[in-house]
This record gives structure tokens, C-alpha cells and sequence, in this order.
């Protein structure tokens, strides 16, 4: 890490086992009509994090402020000096005393040159606060995501945290981007006016203020209805993408389907719920801007109405009531531009209401607060009066007691459901023993930082995932940085570095958007290669055999063989053939180990894997 | 491809689209022009009205004079704020409406386009282009477009006023534009590059963001998520650096655009005051030249905005057109031949394919006939190209050489959905969509259109498929096959998953049925069940069956060796186990069997422990 390390509010408290929450799931966090006081909650909670951005950026803000200011009065200033000019320079040119033209000429020139060099500054400023905070943010969204537990994963669609990462921050930078300049100078213009105008005549400042109420009410009733409609906004948008994602991701379905013109249908619909909720916003923003402009339109004329009789009644100068007008004219004017940034304002809060949404999402696997150091782990598992179940459904894992000395190989088999995939979870930690404990070198799993138990424990599945990049790259997510030897080797070592090398540029073949460029077998040969490299003292295998042809096969067991001989192993397969290398079968059943025992043992015996086992040398050819 | 074209020309190519919301924006652009007239106006009216009639009202003790002057200034603001909400509702509906039609003309393209595109294309980048671009878009139509015609309109009258009435001052005002035209056209060739650039990083960054989520299984075992954020921040920061050079780039044209005209403003004050007190213009015409000035100088500095708003406008018609305009090289034909039922004889001949981005053809030169009625399997090692070979049947991929006929017919001369809806496939990879497990199964039965199937025959096959593939386990689901399942469902296992899609191909009831590698995920139980009832199912369907394992093999009538791009043997397994030494070395689990082979075999370096024997050969390649 090459930035200063600094606080990270997004840290998780370490959340005791019993207070786990499902995390929201997906439909819970579509809905748009809240009551008022969940509608209060996340409000505040998205202006919480709109504060804690800004906050370390109070500086910078102060001086983007004063740009503003600057520039904003070298603007006013304009007038001013040709309204002096006119009186006062002309009248003395003509005496032949050219000192005025000259004080004023610099004068204006000066304001012209500060006001342009501040104008443009503000704008570099502005874009440097903003693009700060969206970088703060998309770290600690992605950063999060990557820290929330699989179990959020399974529930929250990887098109809505996409669409959290991408059109969300988006409406937030709209506010950054363009809605500062308007606030401040629109404020500081409107200040200005007012203030004048109030010592110029206090009795049309009356009229200013009272066209505040109105305006004032108005707005009440923006914010009001524009909050529900932004939310929709933001809901309807994240449901585009995440059918887009989905669909672009099973195109190949799609198309050999022919579901071309359903999946069409559904996100037409879609799109246009979307463009209702963007008409429904740019309607209720087209109504409370001319509104806007309306109050002060109206409140110029019952000002000349005003002023004028008091013209009539001799209580004020037609000069005076004319510069009134104007300021209360000229009052109004910014409005336009103060309703603009309360309506990105809005948007944007919507926004982070999902985005801090997001974010208050708790992992239900912690990282501890004092983690026990175990840089050199031996390996040894043992799964202490275990207990699991997902979320509040049944149990899965009723009570498994189990110790698994460092070195051993261990080949677990079963039936579909029988809780394999579940134990490997646990020993990895994607998960957390809802009772009893998992222990790897007598030390809690949960005691450990993440950086220890990922050196030591690894796991490999059937799923085999590769990134855009190249294959090098992709080998040495096993462990980063490392040698092109060892990547090598570690290639080797499962029978990928032939095909690697017949690949147009080798190790630097790109291979394509999730891997699409090698077969499926290939993908897991590298996702192998990847573990081989990361060479773990604990190695999972979840079926992570499963496509590859059986000479294949066997090239990997050979290579793990090698590799396992001074690891502890869990391997997972439903075929026997992965078995042979092992030092020790599970047969596990509804969630317990119903026979254990070495290979040959437990193939002599008359029990479940006995059967297995004839029924394999049957099937062999 | 768009940027040898012309910001216009390049914009132009939205005007189909545009067309239908032609009147609706002209409507728009015509109040919004009115409004800034009327805005105009106001203190102008005021001024007069003010110092006129209403002064001269007061003289006279006249209160009815005051009531013309209030009526009208109310009036005019009235229908400002009217000729706003006029603007607003006017141009919203065609901006949104555009935006869908956009969206959808891509999403319709997307679909349409063939595989090989989505496998090239980063998914971020289509997603920053269907939801980002066509965002900024809609905003640019509603906004942008409009601002920049009326301030390019009111700068134009405004300086035509200024050359009608103030002469010499005029001229030198319009001196100022000639630097401020300069600065503008440089500032926009290097904005446009640096916008494309900063777009195209967006989408790269919403890749990573999407493989960071779809891979984080992987990434977190094997504790990779810091190294995702730390190579996702240098990418984001790469962004923002991005983000801020074009802001710095918007900065200069601001601070131009702000301060040429004031400081031509400046020259003009100090010569109009000489000019004045020469005599040879007017007090009078002095101010109004500076009234008309300050009128003009809004829309100036406006127009660096609206103008990089435009720029950016542009580049989201670039994208959006890369992809539109991307060819569809697996089209329809233009006179299809008509297919209606097909009896299912699939023949390749002289099949050579090649990827577009290998060197070497996967395929080369394959004959395979496959018989009606009959099964085939097909085996070879890890990266034959057996799926590359299952892919071209349905046609997701076309060959680069020879043809593919179906009953006689070469499917490039069939509709897609004809040559689609006769051959189903199970893939590799098993996809689900988010929706009921009725739905995935029931992807390929159409409930709608032309070939529907009704809800009772739907009903039939749905059970039947379900059993088939011994996907029983749906009943023990929460809803049955309602329960809903993928991304945004039921998490489901690898075996589970591939049932469900054996169940897909199998409920589209097709003439050609291809399962590639169908069985790989399952246990040896389920899997021998499932063969037992896929036998049934498949015979009287013509089927190419990838094949690892014996078990597989043993639904095939007959078998297919494929190898090195060819096919090298076709017989059944029995005869091929005793005449096919490659086959023998591919299928073979017995131990004897495979070292027996493998000496016969052509892949004898891939043998594990001749790792030393591989590296020789390395090195002598
Ligand atoms: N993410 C999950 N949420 C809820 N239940 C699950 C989840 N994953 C698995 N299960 C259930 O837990 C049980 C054990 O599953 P698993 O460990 O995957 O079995 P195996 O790997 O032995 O096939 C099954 O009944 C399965 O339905
Ligand atoms: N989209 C692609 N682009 C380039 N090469 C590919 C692509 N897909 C597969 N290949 C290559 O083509 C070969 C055959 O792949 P495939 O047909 O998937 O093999 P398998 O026989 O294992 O199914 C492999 O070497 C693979 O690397
Ligand atoms: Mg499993
Ligand atoms: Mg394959």
C-alpha cells in the first residue's frame, strides 16, 4: 500500500455469533415506499455519510468557497464600476483630469483578471474535491463488498452492488461536479441583493421576506415528494442493470434459447419503469422550478405595486423604487439555480441512501480484533463439536466432531447434500460454526487474520473463475508477484504449460472475459495452477475435477501427490478415482460422518463406501 | 471509429432517433427562448415603466396609471415561469423517450450479436455504455442541446445589436471574440480526447467492479481481496487523474471564457468613456452598450459548460454507435430457407474453425455425420475443441471453413431460430436465470408466439424433464419449482445446476440434442440414474453427447474420437477400446490400460512424471 494508512470508517465491530443478521436481501432493499420514520432513518444515514466524506475535505471546501466568492464579486463588481464610469469619469475627462478613467480602467481590468483566474481555479478545485471523494467512496464500497460475507453475496445480486458502484456514485458526482458553484454563489449573490436591498428600503425587503414563505413552502414539498420519486429513480435504474448483467452474462442461453424477444420484453419494461421514474423527477423538478420563478416574478410586481403607491403618496423616490425593483429582481435570479442544486442534492442523497446501504451491511464473518499470529501453519484441522446451519434454516451439520492431523489427506464423499461443500465452507471460513469451533493448529479459526488463514488454508472449486488478464496473471493470483519459475512450475506441475504455450503469446495470452478464451478443462487446470502455487499447509477441493478428461486427471492427482505429501488435504469428488490418494476416507450422510477409515479398509468392509467402490470398478473400462 | 467525424456529424447520427421528438423539441427550444426573452425584458420594462408613466402617474396624482405598469410586469413574469414549465414538460417527454429507444436499440443489438462479440467484450464497458453514456445523453438532449442554441442565439443577436448601435465599441468587443472562438476550438479537440479517454476508463473500472463481485469466491479463497482494491484504487485513481486533467482542460476554457470578455469589456470601457467625452456617442448609448454587454456575457461563460456538456454528449454517441454500428457477422440470411420441422440429420463437412484471434484452427477439416435418430459421443482430451465443435451445430459460432447441414440444408442459409429451435444444448458452464425453476427449465418452450406450446403440454414436459435429469430435488425446495433461483434466488450446487440445465435442453423436445459434458458435476448415483432415464429420452432424438468418463460414453451408440482438430476414429466403444489407442489413453481409468497406452500415445510428454522429459521438449521446441 502505497497511500498513508488511515482510519477506515467502514470497519466492521466485531459482531458476536448470536447477533448475526441475514443480510437484506435483495427485495427489501428495492422498496421505495418507506414509512416515515424508516424514511427518516436512511435519510440521515445517507447525509451521515455525505458528511463524513466533505468532513476531511473541510479545507479544501473553505477555499473552493472563496474561489467562488472571489469570482463572484469581481462579477458584481463589473456594474458597479461602469455605473462609476459614467458618472464620474466622463464628467472628469471632460475637465481633462484622466486620473478616474485611469483608476477605473485598471480597476475593471483587475476584477476582470481575478474574477477569471478564480472562476477557472474554483473549477480545478471543485473537480479535485469531487473526484476525491467519489475515489474515497468507490474504495470503500469496493472494499466492503470484497469484506462482506459470502453469505451476503448469495443474497445480494452482483448487478445491484454493480449498479451501487456505478450509477449510484454517478449521481452523487453530479452533485459534486456542478452543484457547488451554484450553491455558494447563488447564496452569496442572494445575500448581497437582500442586503442591500434592505438598506436601500427595508419596506420592499418585507415583501422579499415574505416571498420566502411561499418558496419556502414550496420546496417543503419538493423535498418531500422528489425524496420518494429519487428512490424510485435509483431502484428502477439498479433493476435495469442487474437484468442487463444477467443477460449479457447468459447471453449464450439466451441465444441458443431463442429467448431473445422475452429477455427483450423484460427489460423494456424495465427501461421503461425507469423512464417513468425519470419523468416523474424531471416532472416534479419542471413544476418547482417555474414555481420558483414564478414566487419572484410575483413578488417583483406586488413590490412595484407597493413601491408605487408609496411613490403616489410621496414616501419614496422613483430613483430609489427603480433600484428596489431591480434588487429584488436580481434577488430571485439565483433561485433557478439554488432549485438546481437542491434537486442534484436530492438525487444524490438517494443515491447514498443505497450506497450507505451498502455499507451498513455487516459481515457475518469478522476479521478479529486481536488476531493470534500463525505465520507458519502445520496444518492440523479439527472440528470441535460443530454445529451449522444456514442463516435460521434446518441444520445442515449436526454436531461434527473431527481431527484432522497436519499432512493427512482426507477424500470426502456422499451424496448430493450431505453437507461436503458445507464442512469445506467452514474449514475455509465462507462461513462461521453457528456452535462448536474450528480449529487449525489448536488456534480458532476465528482468531485468525484473514492474511494468516489465507496463506494457510486455500480452496479450489468447481466454479473455476477466471479475471480479464492474462493467464500469468491469473496463475498469480495464487500468490502475487511471484516468479515466472515458479509460475511455471506451478503450471507445469497440473499439465497446463502445454497448452499455455500453444496460446498465441503463452503466459501472456489474454484470456478473455471470464476465461472464455480456454475450454472449460483448461480453466480448471488453471485454477489449480493457482492453488499449486499459493501452496498452502491446508488445501480444499471441492469437485474441482470435474471437467477435466481422465488422463487429465491424473496429471493432477500425480501433481498432488507431490505437492500433498507434507500438506493436509480435503478433497471432495464423486469420483473414486480422486480417492486413491487419499490417506483416509469420510463418508459423510445427512450432515455426519458415517464411516472413516483408509481406502483399503473401508473397501473391504461391507458399508456404504464398499458399495461405492464395486460400483466403480464395475463402471471402469 | 467516430472520431474522424465532426462533433455535428458525429451527434447527426442520432436523428432517427430524435425525428419522433422533433416538433416536441422544437416546441421546447422555441419557450425556452421566449423565457430567456421574457427574463431579458423584465428590468428593461421595468425601468421604463418605472421612470415613465408611473412618475409621470405620480405628478399627476393618477393611481390608475399604477395599475397598466403592475398588470403587465406580472404578466410578463407569469409567462416566464409559464414558458418554463412549457420548456420543462415539452422536452422531458422526447428526452426520456429518446433515452429508451437508444437503450433498447442496443440492448436489441447486443442480443443479436454473437457470441464471440460478448466473449471479447468487457461487460463493464457495455453496461457504462446502455446506463452511463445514454444517461448523459438524455441529460444533454433535456439540457445541454437547448442551452447551448439559446445562448449561441442570444450571443449572436446580442453582438448583432451591439455592431447595429454601438459602432467602434461594438468592434472591439467583437475582437474579444477571436481569441475566446481560438481558445474554444483548441479546448474542444483536447477535451474530446481526454472525455473518451475518461468514459472508456469508467467502463473499464465497472469491469473490474463486475469481475471483482462474480469472482469473489475466488478472490476470498485465496485472501486476494486487498490486492483487488489495490489494483481496482490505482485504477479508480487513474480515473480521477483522468477526471481532473479534464476538469483543468474545463478550467482554462472557463477562465477564458470569463475573462477575455471582461477584459475586452475593460478596453471598451476606458475608450467608450474617451469616446463619451469627446462627444462623439452618448452617455445614454454608454450604458445601454454596457446593458447589452452584461446581457451577453452570461450566456458566454454558460457556454464552456454547455459546450463540454456537448463534448461529452458526443462521445456517448461515439460509443454508443461503436456498438450499434458493429457488424453482424452470424446474421440471417436475406431469402431464408424455410425449416419447419426438422428431422434432425446433422452432417459437418470439411468443418474447419478457427478462432479470430488464433493463430491455429481448432477444427480442421472435420466430417461427422450424425445419423437421425442416433446418439454420438464425443471424446477427446481437455481443449480438442469439443465444445467449439458443439457450439457450431446450433450455430453460436460459424465456421470458418466447409459447412454444417442440417437435414441437407447448410445453416447459413436457415434462420437462426429455425436452426435454434430444432438443436438444444446443454452447455459446459450450467446458467441459470434469475427466475423459477419452471421458467429455467422451461427457457426453450415458447408460451407465447408463433410456435407456442400449451400450458398443459408445457405442464408435461416440465415434469418429465425434471425427472429425467433426476432434478427431484425441486420438490424439497421452499415453493417447489416456483421457488425462485439464480443470482437473485436460491443458491444452488454445481450438480444441482447442471441438472437443471439437462432438464432445459431436454424440455425443448429438439430434433438435435447437444449435451456437452452433462454429467460431470453429478454423483456416481444420481449419475447412473440419470443415464438409465436420459437413454430412454434420447433414443429417436439425433444427439451429440460430450463425453470424459465411460459412463457417458455408455448412452452413445457410437463414438467419435476427436484429436488434434480431427476426427480420427468413429465406432463404438467397444471396438474403439480395442482398436484406438488415443480413445483407449482418453476414456481408460485402469491403471494398466493407461500406462500401456500412454506409451502408445502421442502425449506421452504430458505424462506427470516425466516432468524432466517435458522440459527437454521444451527446450528443443
Ligand atoms: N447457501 C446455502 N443456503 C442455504 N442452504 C444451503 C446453502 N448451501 C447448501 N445448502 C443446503 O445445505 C445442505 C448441504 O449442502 P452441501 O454442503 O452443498 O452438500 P454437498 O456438497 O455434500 O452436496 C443441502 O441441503 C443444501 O440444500
Ligand atoms: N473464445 C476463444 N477464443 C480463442 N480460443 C479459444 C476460445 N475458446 C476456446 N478456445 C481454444 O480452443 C481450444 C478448444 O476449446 P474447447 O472446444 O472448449 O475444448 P474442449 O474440447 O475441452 O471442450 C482450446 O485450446 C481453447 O483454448
Ligand atoms: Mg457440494
Ligand atoms: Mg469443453
Amino acid at each position: 500500500m502505497s497511500r498513508p494508512s488511515k482510519p477506515e470508517p467502514s470497519q466492521p465491530a466485531t459482531s458476536r455469533p448470536d447477533d448475526r443478521r441475514r443480510p437484506t436481501d435483495a427485495s427489501a432493499d428495492d422498496t421505495t415506499q418507506l414509512d416515515a420514520e424508516a424514511s427518516r432513518e436512511v435519510r440521515s444515514r445517507s447525509l451521515r455519510l455525505l458528511g463524513e466524506l466533505l468532513r476531511p475535505r473541510r479545507g479544501a471546501l473553505a477555499l473552493a468557497g472563496l474561489l467562488v466568492v472571489v469570482s463572484t464579486l469581481g462579477q458584481v463588481a463589473g456594474p458597479w464600476l461602469v455605473s462609476l464610469a459614467i458618472d464620474s469619469a466622463v464628467p472628469d475627462l471632460m475637465d481633462g483630469d484622466v486620473d478616474t478613467l485611469v483608476l477605473v480602467g485598471s480597476a475593471y481590468l483587475v476584477a476582470a483578471v481575478v474574477g477569471g483566474l478564480c472562476a477557472g481555479a474554483y473549477v480545478r478545485q471543485a473537480a479535485r474535491i469531487a473526484q476525491g471523494v467519489l475515489l474515497d467512496l468507490r474504495r470503500r464500497v469496493f472494499r466492503h463488498t470484497q469484506l462482506l460475507s459470502l453469505e451476503f453475496h448469495e443474497s445480494y445480486t452482483s448487478g445491484r452492488i454493480i449498479s451501487r458502484q456505478t450509477s449510484d456514485l454517478e449521481a452523487l458526482r453530479e452533485l459534486l461536479d456542478g452543484g457547488l458553484t451554484g450553491v455558494v454563489s447563488s447564496l452569496m449573490l442572494m445575500l448581497f441583493t437582500g442586503l442591500s436591498l434592505f438598506l436601500l428600503d427595508w419596506r420592499s425587503g418585507l415583501v422579499l421576506a415574505v416571498a420566502l414563505v411561499p418558496a419556502w413552502l414550496l420546496t417543503r414539498w419538493f423535498q418531500k415528494r422528489s425524496q420518494v420519486f429519487y428512490r424510485e429513480q435509483r431502484t428502477t435504474s439498479a433493476r435495469l442493470i442487474v437484468k442487463f448483467v444477467e443477460t449479457m452474462t447468459g447471453m449464450r442461453a439466451v441465444q441458443a434459447f431463442r429467448r431473445e424477444s422475452t429477455t427483450e420484453a423484460d427489460y423494456g419494461r424495465l427501461s421503461e419503469q425507469y423512464r417513468d421514474a425519470n419523468l416523474n423527477t424531471m416532472g416534479l423538478n419542471g413544476r418547482y422550478q417555474p414555481g420558483l420563478v414564478l414566487i419572484g416574478n410575483v413578488a417583483v410586481a406586488v413590490a412595484l405595486a407597493l413601491g408605487g403607491w408609496r411613490v403616489y403618496s410621496g414616501g419614496l423616490d422613483v430613483g430609489v423604487l427603480v433600484a428596489a425593483l431591480l434588487y429584488v429582481k436580481r434577488f430571485f435570479q439565483p433561485i433557478q439555480q439554488l432549485g438546481n442544486f437542491y434537486n442534484s442534492f436530492q438525487s444524490a442523497t438517494a443515491a447514498l441512501e443505497k450506497v450507505s446501504g451498502l455499507l451498513a451491511e455487516e459481515p457475518t464473518v469478522v476479521e478479529p480484533r486481536r488476531p493470534v499470529a500463525l505465520p507458519h501453519a502445520r496444518g492440523a484441522l479439527r472440528l470441535d463439536h460443530v454445529t451449522f446451519r444456514y442463516g435460521d434454516g434446518p441444520v445442515v451439520l449436526p454436531d461434527l466432531d473431527l481431527t484432522l492431523p497436519a499432512g493427512q489427506t482426507v477424500a470426502l464423499v456422499g451424496t448430493t447434500g450431505a453437507g461436503k461443500s458445507t464442512l469445506a465452507k467452514l474449514v475455509t471460513r465462507f462461513y462461521d460454526a453457528s456452535e462448536g469451533r474450528v480449529q487449525l493448529d489448536g488456534v480458532d479459526v476465528r482468531d485468525l487474520s484473514t492474511t494468516d488463514l489465507r496463506r494457510a488454508v486455500v480452496m479450489v472449486t468447481q466454479e473455476a473463475y477466471l479475471f480479464s488478464g492474462s493467464v500469468r496473471e491469473n496463475i498469480a493470483l495464487g500468490r502475487p508477484g511471484a516468479p515466472q519459475a515458479d509460475i511455471e512450475a506451478a503450471a507445469r506441475a497440473v499439465g497446463a504449460h502445454e497448452f499455455i504455450m500453444d496460446m498465441p503469446d503463452g503466459y501472456d495470452t489474454d484470456v478473455n472475459k471470464r476465461g472464455g478464451r480456454v475450454s472449460a478443462g483448461q480453466r480448471q487446470l488453471l485454477s489449480f495452477a493457482r492453488a499449486f502455487l499459493a501452496d498452502p499447509a491446508v488445501l480444499v477441493l471441492d469437485e474441482a475435477t470435474s471437467s477435466l478428461d481422465i488422463p487429465g486427471e491424473r496429471l493432477v492427482q500425480h501433481g498432488l501427490q507431490t505437492l500433498l505429501s507434507d500438506r493436509t488435504a480435503i478433497i471432495i469428488a464423486h469420483r473414486l478415482s480422486t480417492v486413491a490418494i487419499a490417506d483416509r476416507v469420510l463418508v459423510m450422510e445427512h450432515g455426519r460422518v458415517i464411516e472413516d477409515g483408509t481406502p483399503d479398509e473401508l473397501a473391504a468392509g461391507d458399508g456404504h463406501y464398499a458399495a461405492l467402490n464395486a460400483a466403480w470398478q464395475d463402471s471402469l473400462v | 471509429m467516430g472520431s474522424e467525424l465532426s462533433t455535428f456529424a458525429s451527434v447527426r447520427r442520432l436523428y432517427p432517433y430524435v425525428r419522433p421528438a422533433m416538433p416536441r423539441m422544437v416546441g421546447g427550444l422555441i419557450s425556452a427562448l421566449g423565457a430567456s426573452l421574457a427574463a431579458l425584458a423584465i428590468p428593461r420594462v421595468l425601468q421604463t415603466l418605472v421612470e415613465g408613466p408611473l412618475a409621470e402617474g405620480a405628478a399627476a396624482h393618477d393611481l390608475g396609471a399604477l395599475v397598466v405598469p403592475v398588470l403587465l410586469v406580472l404578466g410578463l413574469g407569469v409567462a416566464e415561469a409559464g414558458l418554463v414549465l412549457l420548456r420543462r414538460n415539452l422536452v422531458m417527454y422526447p428526452g426520456t423517450r429518446v433515452e429508451a429507444e437508444l437503450r433498447m436499440a442496443l440492448f436489441r443489438h447486443l442480443q443479436d450479436l454473437p457470441v464471440a462479440f460478448h466473449d471479447r467484450w468487457p461487460g463493464g464497458q457495455l453496461l457504462s455504455r446502455i446506463m452511463g453514456d445514454l444517461g448523459l445523453l438524455r441529460r444533454w438532449l433535456v439540457f445541454g442541446l437547448l442551452q447551448l442554441i439559446v445562448s449561441i442565439v442570444t450571443i449572436v443577436v446580442g453582438v448583432g445589436i451591439l455592431l447595429a448601435t454601438a459602432g467602434w465599441l461594438g468592434l472591439v468587443y467583437l475582437a474579444g471574440a477571436i481569441p475566446v472562438t481560438v481558445i474554444a476550438f483548441r479546448f474542444s479537440r483536447r477535451y474530446r480526447v481526454i472525455a473518451r479517454l475518461s468514459q472508456d476508463q469508467s467502463g473499464d473500472l465497472a469491469t473490474t467492479v463486475e469481475e471483482s463481485v462474480h469472482g469473489i469466491r475466488v478472490l476470498k479463497a485465496f485472501g486476494r481481496g486487498r490486492d483487488a482494491l489495490d489494483s481496482f484504487t490505482d485504477q479508480a485513481e487513474e480515473l480521477r487523474r483522468t477526471e481532473i486533467r479534464k476538469a483543468g482542460n474545463q478550467a482554462t476554457v472557463t477562465t477564458s471564457l470569463q475573462l477575455i470578455p471582461e477584459v475586452t469589456l475593460a478596453v471598451c470601457l476606458v475608450l467608450g468613456t474617451v469616446l463619451a467625452a469627446q462627444g462623439q456617442i452618448t452617455v445614454g448609448g454608454l450604458v445601454a452598450f454596457f446593458l447589452t454587454t452584461a446581457v451577453i456575457n452570461g450566456p458566454v461563460v454558460d457556454l464552456g459548460m454547455t459546450l463540454s456538456m456537448t463534448l461529452n454528449a458526443r462521445t456517448a454517441v461515439d460509443r454508443f454507435f461503436e456498438v450499434m454500428e458493429t457488424p453482424n457477422p452470424l446474421a440471417d440470411p436475406a431469402d431464408p430457407v424455410d425449416a419447419p420441422d426438422a428431422r434432425g440429420h446433422v452432417e459437418l463437412r470439411d468443418v474447419t474453425f478457427r478462432y479470430e484471434d488464433s493463430a491455429r484452427p481448432v477444427l480442421e477439416h472435420v466430417d461427422l455425420e450424425l445419423p437421425v435418430g442416433t446418439t454420438t459421443a464425443l471424446v477427446g482430451l481437455t481443449g480438442s475443441g469439443k465444445s467449439t465443435l458443439a457450439m457450431v451445430v446450433p450455430r453460436i459460432f460459424d465456421v470458418t471453413g466447409g459447412e454444417v447441414l442440417l437435414d441437407g440444408v447448410d445453416l447459413r442459409r436457415m434462420r437462426r431460430h429455425d436452426v435454434r429451435r430444432a438443436v438444444a444444448v446443454a452447455f459446459e458452464d450450467p446458467t441459470l436465470f434469475s427466475a423459477s425453476v419452471r421458467d429455467n427449465v422451461l427457457l426453450g418452450v415458447p408460451e407465447s408466439g408463433p410456435d407456442a406450446v400449451p400450458e398443459a403440454e408445457r405442464e408435461r414436459r416440465l415434469h418429465e424433464a425434471v425427472e429425467v435429469a433426476q432434478a427431484g430435488f425441486v420438490a424439497d425446495l421452499p415453493q417447489g419449482v416456483e421457488t425462485r433461483i439464480g443470482e437473485e434466488g436460491l443458491s444452488l450446487s454445481g450438480g444441482q445446476r447442471q441438472r437443471l440445465a439437462l432438464a432445459r435442453a431436454i424440455a425443448a423436445r429438439p430434433a438435435v440434442l447437444v449435451l456437452d459434458d452433462p454429467l460431470s458435476a453429478l454423483d456416481v448415483a444420481t449419475e447412473e440414474a440419470v443415464t438409465t432415464r436420459l437413454r430412454e429420452v434420447l433414443d429417436g432424438t439425433t444427439s451429440l453427447v460430450i463425453a470424459h468418463r465411460p459412463s457417458t460414453v455408455a448412452l452413445a451408440d457410437r463414438v467419435a474420437v476427436l484429436q488434434d482438430g480431427r476426427i480420427t476414429a468413429v465406432g463404438t466403444h467397444r471396438d474403439l477400446l480395442a482398436t484406438d489407442a488415443h480413445y483407449r489413453h482418453v476414456i481408460s481409468s485402469l491403471e494398466q490400460d493407461w500406462e500401456e497406452c500412454a506409451e502408445h500415445s502421442d502425449r506421452e510428454d504430458s505424462e506427470p512424471d516425466q516432468t524432466e522429459q517435458a522440459q527437454t521438449e521444451e527446450v528443443q521446441r
